[in-house]
């Protein structure tokens, strides 16, 4: 039977040929640099655990809840995540003695998320020159979004500037008369607000911006700063505050009935800390700016993804404040990290992380705002970087306008 | 009760350690010594970097010691002297381009001249008052760091990024370990300049006005300079720690020299034993390694189980590392004789 014999031979040395080529396909795509193996991915965090800023500390459990649900299913291609998250309690030194652990001693693939400006600041330097990630840096300072220098830092939650430029775009067109008074915290995120404003406003900034008061998160009451700015007969109050000041300022504004167009800033707009203490009645007609979703708004309360989310607190994370701002922007951005993760395939290199987290094309986690999306590329890191106007009606925030891109620069 | 009872009468806030017992054995210290130029040769970057830390903070311990222990001045404002030297240091190397060794002595002087001013108002102070109006020193600090006067230099809330000097004379070093060495010449040649201090004529003042600062004046001892200068020397030791510690980390912000970092140096000094200058190492040690030892134990609990482990410490042993130092020395006595 030479002819079987024949056809035998040939179907197996062309099982053989794909066999071979499948696993030589294999092998070159599993590359792994420190920190992934063929069971684990290593991810570092820091967080402010104790100190001044704890109270984002619940962002870093709220990730380390959502990567053990991610675990319980199986991981991702196969690995599971190990989030290995330490404090630093806000304070720059020990930011860097963490980071340094992180990446020598713990042997992280990156660091994901680390909290605030001045943390983040002090690693900057040292995590580019180890050629190490700095992925999505739970901060909104602008200066994350430089490619060029910085290829190895990239941040998640539109920046400051952005925002506020975004009030600014507003305030030309509706009321380009306007008297501005300005209240802002003493701090990198206040003044970076302010310098957006002020860009966006362009030349006419001097001649709107009429006052501008700052205050120290020390302070136990900003009324005082309040009823200064009143009496600079301002007819627009640019308020950014967080939220335990947000509240006061609305409180304040209508016991000493001063009637501006008040904007609030993004950071002290949950409806939950800040707007149902202050009194529905003192907030209506606030302008603000969104990217995500309220879960104390009640118009999620059919939303899907809305739904997903409580779930997931119910189910995984049941010590999770629904009602604290941070909690959902740490499963947003645990979300966004699993997407470029399962993006990376077998390719687990520190430099591909960085490639797939700058081509994220349209991805949405369903806790943003409808029609906003993520998107990143080479020149671009900045994911989020629309927002929607919104002004409170009633019990609620109600979307008006577009989405509105707010690029620095752009 | 008139003011001079009432001081004769106060019970001394620090109590009297004899000037011997300020140190530690000529043997004893070359083996640490030893130990600390051996250590770094057989363990990682990070590690060395944490020896770094562990040596300038152990420095910034022993400059409040000299102002607590030998004194018996209180502060709790040794942070903004911390701040004041870091920031002279980043803002000479940064914005000035100066060589990096060349701004120590530079930041220990401005700070000292400002530990010494300070001292003039703080000589009015004493006890628990002192302690405060240094506090208020503390906490005006990260304020002032941010004001936007001074903002150009500074760098504001931003910070300003230190560059990390490399090892001289193409030394086969890495940066840390090369930092680690120049940072333990620094803090020997220190601590043996404090041990000297505290030995001589201004030490014996300082110890006087500590015991009993009538008798001490009734001596012929200006307490007034030697009040303010105990400031000064502390607070320029301190300025050098931190432009050490800028160095180090790289970095310099408002942020890294809050109340709670004059709080921890504090601690560092009880720990170690007040007036116990070779404890300043151990106290050093206390505020680095055992907060990540408590966070270890419970990440949410961190702070409680922190400070289960301090309220061990002090009512274990009260005087610190200088009361297990002087057991062990009781023990190997013993073991001697029999």
């Amino acid at each position: 039977m030479p002819v079987i014999a024949h056809r035998i031979a040939i179907a197996s040395a062309a099982a053989f040929a794909v066999l071979a080529a499948t696993a030589s396909g294999a092998l070159a795509q599993k590359k792994y640099d420190t920190g992934a193996t063929d069971t684990e991915i290593r991810i570092g965090n820091i967080m402010p655990y104790s100190g001044p800023a704890s109270a984002y500390g619940v962002i870093g459990k709220t990730e380390a809840a959502y990567f053990k649900k991610i675990n319980d299913a199986g991981g991702i291609n196969g690995r599971k995540i190990n989030f290995i998250s330490y404090d630093d309690s806000y304070s720059p030194p020990k930011t860097v003695e963490q980071a340094r652990k992180l990446v020598e001693s713990d042997e992280v693939l990156f660091i994901f998320n680390p909290l605030g400006t001045p943390p983040n600041s002090a690693i900057h330097k040292y995590m580019n020159s180890k050629k190490v990630p700095q992925l999505f840096v739970a901060t909104g300072a602008t200066k994350w979004n430089d490619p060029k220098d910085f290829p190895w830092t990239m941040g998640w939650q539109p920046s400051y500037q952005s925002e506020s430029r975004i009030y600014a775009k507003y305030l030309l067109k509706e009321k380009p008369a306007a008297k501005i008074a300005v209240l802002y915290q003493n701090d990198d995120y206040g003044k970076d607000y302010l310098k957006g404003l002020k860009d966006g406003l362009g030349a006419k900034a001097a001649a709107m911006i009429i006052a501008e008061e700052s205050y120290e998160t020390t302070e136990p009451t900003i009324d005082n700063h309040i009823v200064k700015l009143k009496s600079t007969g301002a007819d627009v109050f640019v308020d950014i505050t967080t939220p335990k000041f947000a509240a006061q300022a609305i409180k304040k504004v209508a016991e000493i009935e001063w009637k501006p167009l008040h904007i609030l800033n993004n950071v002290g707009a949950s409806v939950g800390s800040v707007i149902k203490p202050a009194g529905y009645q003192n907030a209506q007609d606030i302008i603000s700016a969104a990217y995500l979703k309220d879960v104390s708004d009640p118009q999620w309360d059919n939303d899907p993804g809305m739904k997903q989310f409580l779930d997931f607190l119910a189910k995984d994370f049941p010590e999770g404040n629904k009602l604290d701002g941070s909690v959902i922007v740490g499963y947003g951005v645990a979300q966004t990290l699993v997407q470029v993760l399962k993006q990376c395939g077998d390719n687990l290199t520190r430099e591909n992380i960085m490639k797939q987290a700058a081509s994220l094309k349209d991805f949405r986690t369903e806790v943003l705002l409808p029609g906003i999306k993520i998107n990143t590329s080479a020149t671009n890191f900045a994911p989020i970087s629309q927002l929607q106007l919104q002004r409170f009606k009633g019990e609620r925030w109600e979307l008006f306008g577009d989405i509105i891109s707010g690029d620095v620069g752009g | 009760m008139s003011a001079v009872q009432e001081t004769v009468t106060e019970a001394p806030a620090v109590e009297a350690v004899p000037k011997r017992a300020m140190t530690l054995g000529a043997g004893s210290s070359l083996v640490m010594l030893a130990l600390l130029i051996l250590v770094p040769l057989f363990v990682k970057n990070f590690i060395i970097f944490q020896l770094t830390m562990l040596l300038i903070y152990g420095l910034a311990v022993l400059a409040l010691n000299i102002l607590t222990g030998g004194s018996g001045q209180f502060s709790l404002g040794q942070s903004a002297f911390y701040a004041v030297g870091a920031y002279t240091s980043a803002i000479l190397i940064e914005h000035v381009g100066m060589n990096y060794a060349l701004t120590l002595p530079i930041a220990g002087v401005v700070c000292f001249g400002f530990g010494f001013l300070f001292g003039q108002p703080a000589l009015r102070l004493s006890g628990v008052y002192l302690a405060l109006a240094t506090f208020a020193l503390a906490t005006a600090m990260p304020q002032l760091l941010k004001l936007g006067v001074f903002e150009t230099w500074t760098g504001g809330v931003q910070g300003l990024v230190v560059t990390k000097p490399d090892a001289p004379f193409g030394l086969p070093m890495s940066q840390d370990m090369w930092l680690y060495y120049f940072t333990l010449v620094i803090t020997v040649a220190i601590y043996i300049f404090s041990v000297n201090l505290l030995k001589s004529r201004s030490g014996r003042a300082f110890m006087a006005i500590r015991d009993n600062e009538i008798a001490a004046s009734a001596m012929g001892i200006d307490v007034a300079l030697y009040k303010t200068l105990a400031f000064g020397v502390s607070a320029g030791i301190t300025g050098v720690a931190g432009g050490l510690g800028a160095i180090a980390v790289q970095f310099v912000a408002p942020d890294g020299y809050t109340i709670t970092l004059a709080i921890s140096l504090f601690l560092g000094m009880v720990v170690g034993g007040v007036g116990w200058l070779p404890g300043s190492i151990v106290g050093s040690a206390f505020i680095i390694f055992v907060p990540n030892i408590a966070e270890g134990i419970s990440k949410g609990l961190s702070g409680a189980v922190f400070g289960v482990l301090l309220f061990l410490i002090i009512f274990l042993v009260p005087h610190g590392a200088r009361q297990i130092a002087m057991i062990a020395q009781q023990l190997l006595g013993k073991l001697k004789k029999s």
